[in-house]
């Protein structure tokens, strides 16, 4: 009962204090507001970046077209040497015929065409569709590819395809760095608050001090205060996310530009991110009293 | 051992002073001792290492069977709670009641709402403050802040009650009122009082054990009443 009773007494004290350091608590909420506003921006930025390079690697083939008139038992032996390289994980046989079909199928203009060839007439080439386990080394692959015997070309989404996932890892590596740094910074300015008001209730301390209170029950309104003013300053900023994100999904129709980086379905996402930021506000505002209360409520 | 004892105790301060050299006290429970000596002959010294707030150089104190040289400071509110302190400033909170500057106290121990307020009511109502539990310390006059400070150093019904100049601020009259109190908690509860005071009025009246230091160094200790005035000036 004992320990949840200072507890109760620590928690009304940091909300008391939170109140009574009125214009400080708003500014260090109001860094908090900025500084998780900012992460939650990265956050989803480097979610869905991800998710993007992710779309685009698992789209990511290459066809291999085998030279015209290749006798059935080469295109066997082909499709066995392209499976034995290590980084192809899939590969699917299209016979000329299949192509043919498809392309009818595809639009009229090509289905006339088609048809006027008759049965017995596919200039059409046998083709391999393969998937690759990992992409920097689909160019590689390409080529040890386009040495086989039988092969006459080897078609990947080359350079667009690598650059745009090159773009997107620098991205995701700024964001990063940006985040930690800004979560420094939140640090900073929170452990600032805190010994301000350490210093403003200094009297009170000192006499604590003096009449028998433990180490433990002088520093908890300081931790809870710090949690609170991160707790308080991650409403804000997942208010944001919850109904910034669903707005942009919405207007956007669920991609960012173009079908090739779909955006991650904000049911359930923005509430994993919100769920992060108020952990990180909360992480924050913590480690930022924790310093303050071990640099000047040395006891 | 005696409840408090001091055993060839130094305090030499960073600067160099030397506060309290060679010390040696026995004081038993529910004694009543007066600390006197010139101006920074080191009476502050002396009572601050029986609680800790100033750490003997050399030396042992022991309180109440804690060797307080010894004790690490993350316990020193172990101690603190056995001790209750008046300041001659008295030092409550300006923000708080009479009645929220003594129960503060017992909350910050984690003691239930129930078993505070009796109390708190009883330590205000032994220092005669019992109708003044909602005025702050700027609506009173120094002699019932006074009262305020020994109310919160008895709440918790400690063994020893330490007193640096508990009258310095206050009128010979308020003074005597006081000092009342203080000898009254000290018959009706037992509590072992050491006083450290300039007052020469009230230790020649009140005829108790005296302490008389000089330079740092306890130069003489009388037995109850035996102690004169003009022995030591
Ligand atoms: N924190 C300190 N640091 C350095 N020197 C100190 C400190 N506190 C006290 N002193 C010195 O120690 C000596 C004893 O001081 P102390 O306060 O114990 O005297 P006192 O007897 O209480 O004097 P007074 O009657 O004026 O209150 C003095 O010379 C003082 O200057
Ligand atoms: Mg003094």
């Amino acid at each position: 009962m004992k320990p949840i009773r200072i507890l109760g007494r620590s928690i009304s004290s940091a909300f008391k204090s939170v109140v009574r350091n009125f214009s400080l608590s708003v500014a260090s909420i109001s860094c908090i507001i900025i500084t998780l506003i900012i992460v939650s921006f990265a956050i989803l930025l480097s979610v869905n970046v991800n998710n993007f390079t992710k779309s685009i690697e698992s789209d990511l083939t290459i066809v291999v077209f085998a030279k015209e008139g290749t006798v059935k038992e080469n295109v066997d032996t082909l499709k066995k040497e392209i499976d034995s390289i290590p980084n192809v994980v899939d590969i699917e046989y299209k016979s000329k015929e299949d192509l043919k079909n498809e392309m009818k199928r595809e639009n009229e203009t090509y289905k006339n065409i088609i048809d006027k060839w008759g049965d017995e007439v596919n200039p059409l080439p046998d083709s391999f569709i393969i998937t690759v386990e990992k992409i920097e080394d689909i160019k590689e692959t390409a080529s040890t590819i386009q040495n086989l015997e039988h092969v006459d070309a080897v078609r990947y989404g080359e350079g667009v395809v690598e650059n745009l996932v090159d773009v997107f890892g620098i991205i995701r590596n700024i964001t990063i760095v940006a985040v930690i740094a800004l979560i420094f910074v939140t640090a900073f300015l929170i452990s600032n608050t805190i010994k301000i008001t350490i210093y403003s209730r200094k009297n009170e301390i000192d006499i604590m001090r003096l009449v028998g209170t433990s180490n433990t029950v002088i520093r908890l309104p300081f931790l809870f205060e710090g949690l609170f003013l991160g707790v308080i300053g991650s409403i804000i900023p997942v208010l944001c996310t919850i109904y910034g994100y669903v707005l942009l999904y919405d207007k956007m129709g669920g991609v960012l530009f173009t079908d090739i980086m779909p955006l991650i379905s904000p049911y359930n996402f923005v509430f994993k991110v919100s769920g992060v930021l108020i952990i990180i506000g909360a992480l924050v505002g913590m480690y930022g009293s924790y310093k303050s209360v071990r640099k000047y409520l040395k006891i | 051992m005696s409840f408090i004892e001091l055993q060839n105790v130094y305090k030499i301060y960073k600067n160099g002073v030397t506060a309290i050299a060679d010390a040696d006290l026995k004081i038993k429970k529910g004694d009543f001792v007066f600390v006197i000596g010139h101006t920074a002959c080191g009476k502050s010294t002396l009572i601050k290492m029986l609680y800790r707030e100033e750490k003997p150089t050399k030396g042992n104190v022991f309180v109440g069977g804690i060797n307080v040289a010894k004790l690490k400071n993350s316990k020193v509110y172990k101690l603190r709670r056995k001790i209750g302190i008046v300041f001659q400033d008295y030092k409550l909170l300006p923000k708080m009641t009479a009645y929220e500057n003594v129960a503060f106290v017992l909350e910050s121990y984690g003691y239930k709402a129930t078993e505070i307020k009796p109390k708190v009511i009883e330590a205000l109502a032994r220092v005669g403050l019992k109708e003044k539990l909602r005025s702050f310390p700027d609506e009173m006059s120094g002699g019932e802040q006074q009262r305020v400070c020994i109310a919160r150093a008895i709440v918790n019904k400690p063994k020893v009650l330490v007193c640096d100049e508990p009258t310095g601020n206050l009128d010979p009259e308020t003074s005597k009122e006081i000092m009342k109190v203080i000898e009254d908690i000290n018959k009706e509860m037992g509590t072992t009082i050491i006083m450290a005071t300039h007052d020469k009025d009230i230790v020649n009246r009140m005829k108790k054990r005296v302490v008389v230091i000089e330079n740092g160094c306890i130069v003489g200790d009388y037995e109850k009443g035996s102690y004169k005035v003009d022995e030591a000036h």
